[in-house]
């Protein structure tokens, strides 16, 4: 009886036992997979990091190194975390399958394994992780990977939350001239080659890019995924971004072609955050008056003519030295009281 | 009385492909006899763990070619190695009588 699967998947078997890795391959062969075994868990191991798997099923016990300290290992790499591993063991080792499934592994099948069994949960198994991965594909197109990871591991759902963090607005200067001076393919050319350094310098910083506008973006640091030094790395990643665009406008100037600059305005406090839309299609929002102030601050950049402005509570939360400069109080709209601001120099 | 639970077999059989049977019932007539000479010697020297293991192996391998009462003679002898217990009386004896038997059937019914 030769059934096809869904998908032909590559799929490691470990086991120390000969009969239990005839019978397991040949089965999972059999299901249409292309199936590779190991004798022990050292040589299984060696096989998961060198060669690509989409699926281990692993047996318990084994001498040298048995099934959980494979499974740990796993677990323990970032890299080897995402492939599934079922358990195989005995009827009697139930207290031992408890725990690896406790730990992190995907599933569990008792030996002498039931073909049904093996098949239903290695396809259940395979299924979930190629949803994974398209998610993870997914996600990783508009957030950091600590952000994708995150929204991996909690799920997503509708409905907000209050969260503090630090919001970051940049935008370029009189953009609108430059793409009226310019060929509409160069306007858009210069613009993603400003996203591209900008994303990069918001993402090296832990930050994730919220929404884009225009030329305009908004940052988020510290929210969906919450870290204490959300302000220090805002600051980080706006002199990043800075500091970048000295080198990208000395390369167009040797060019004669367009240069750019910014404003940043940088704010920090509580917000209420969450996904809103519809099941099918949301977006990550933050909404309040930190978001409304950063936007702010950030237009104020041309008031005082410096380029990255914070407010005060972003200040607060500094922890390495800046070359930071007191403009004082100043009022916003819809802002009762008037707000300490800082300009940030390189 | 049958030592085999032909469900159990048939099943084995259908999962792993009807030409395969025999090389993997093969691989268990091969490898029980060195398993119960792993008993024997484990007992001699009072090595539970070696003892408990090779009990493990015996007992898994039987129930997969449905081999019943020696996976439950197996299992008995895995439970007492693992509380360090290596007063087994004659049931190594019994394993091997047992799988003696079991060889027999499974030589049968692999063609």
């Amino acid at each position: 009886m030769v059934s096809t699967s869904p998908e032909r998947a590559r799929l490691l078997v470990i086991d120390d036992n000969k009969v239990n890795r005839m019978v397991l391959s040949r089965s999972l062969e059999q299901q249409g997979h292309l199936v590779d075994t190991a004798d022990d868990g050292e040589e299984g191991l060696e096989k998961i990091r060198t060669q690509s798997f989409d699926l281990v099923l692993l047996d318990i016990e084994m001498p040298k190194m048995d099934g959980f300290q494979v499974l740990e290992a796993c677990l323990n790499d970032v890299n080897l975390r995402q492939i599934p591993i079922i358990m195989t063991s005995a009827m009697e080792e139930v207290d031992a399958v408890v725990k690896c499934v406790e730990l992190g592994a995907e599933d569990y099948l008792t030996k002498p394994v039931n073909p049904i069994m093996l098949r239903a949960r290695v396809n259940a198994s395979l299924e979930k992780k190629r949803l994974r991965d398209e998610q993870r594909k997914l996600f990783r197109t508009f957030a950091t990977k600590e952000v994708a990871e995150e929204l991996l591991r909690t799920g997503f759902s509708l409905g907000g939350k209050h969260v503090t963090a630090s919001v970051m607005f940049a935008d370029i200067r009189s953009f609108t001239s430059i793409a009226e001076s310019q060929d509409p393919s160069d306007t858009i050319d210069l613009l993603n080659d400003y996203f591209g350094m900008m994303f990069d310098c918001i993402n090296e910083n832990k930050g994730s890019i919220n929404q884009m506008i225009g030329d305009g973006v908004m940052a988020l640091f510290g929210a969906p995924m919450y870290f204490e030094e959300h302000r220090e790395y805002a600051v980080r990643a706006g002199l990043q971004m800075l500091e970048q665009l000295k080198v990208f406008n000395a390369q167009q100037a040797a060019q004669n072609k367009t240069q750019i600059h910014i404003g940043i305005g940088i704010a920090s406090g509580q917000m209420i955050a969450g996904y809103t839309g519809t099941q099918t299609r949301a977006i990550y929002t933050c909404i309040g008056d930190t978001v409304n102030l950063a936007s702010r601050i950030e237009s104020h950049t041309k008031v005082v003519l410096r380029p990255l402005l914070i407010d005060n509570y972003t200040r607060l939360g500094l922890t390495s030295d800046y070359n930071l400069e007191d403009f004082g109080p100043a009022m916003f709209k819809g802002k009762q009281q008037a707000i300490n601001i800082f300009a940030v120099n390189r | 009385m049958s030592k085999i639970d032909l469900n159990t077999f048939n099943s084995l059989k259908e999962s792993t492909g009807a030409d395969f049977i025999s090389e993997l019932v093969d691989a268990f007539l091969d490898d029980a006899p060195t398993l119960i000479a792993q008993m024997r010697s484990a007992l001699a020297s009072q090595n539970a763990e070696v003892f408990r293991r090779a009990a493990h192996s015996m007992k898994s391998n039987a129930a997969t070619f449905g081999a019943m009462d020696l996976s439950a003679l197996a299992r008995e002898l895995e439970s007492l190695a693992r509380d360090n217990n290596l007063e087994i009386g004659n049931r190594l004896d019994a394993i091997e009588s047992e799988f003696q038997q079991v060889k027999g059937e499974l030589e049968t019914l692999k063609i």
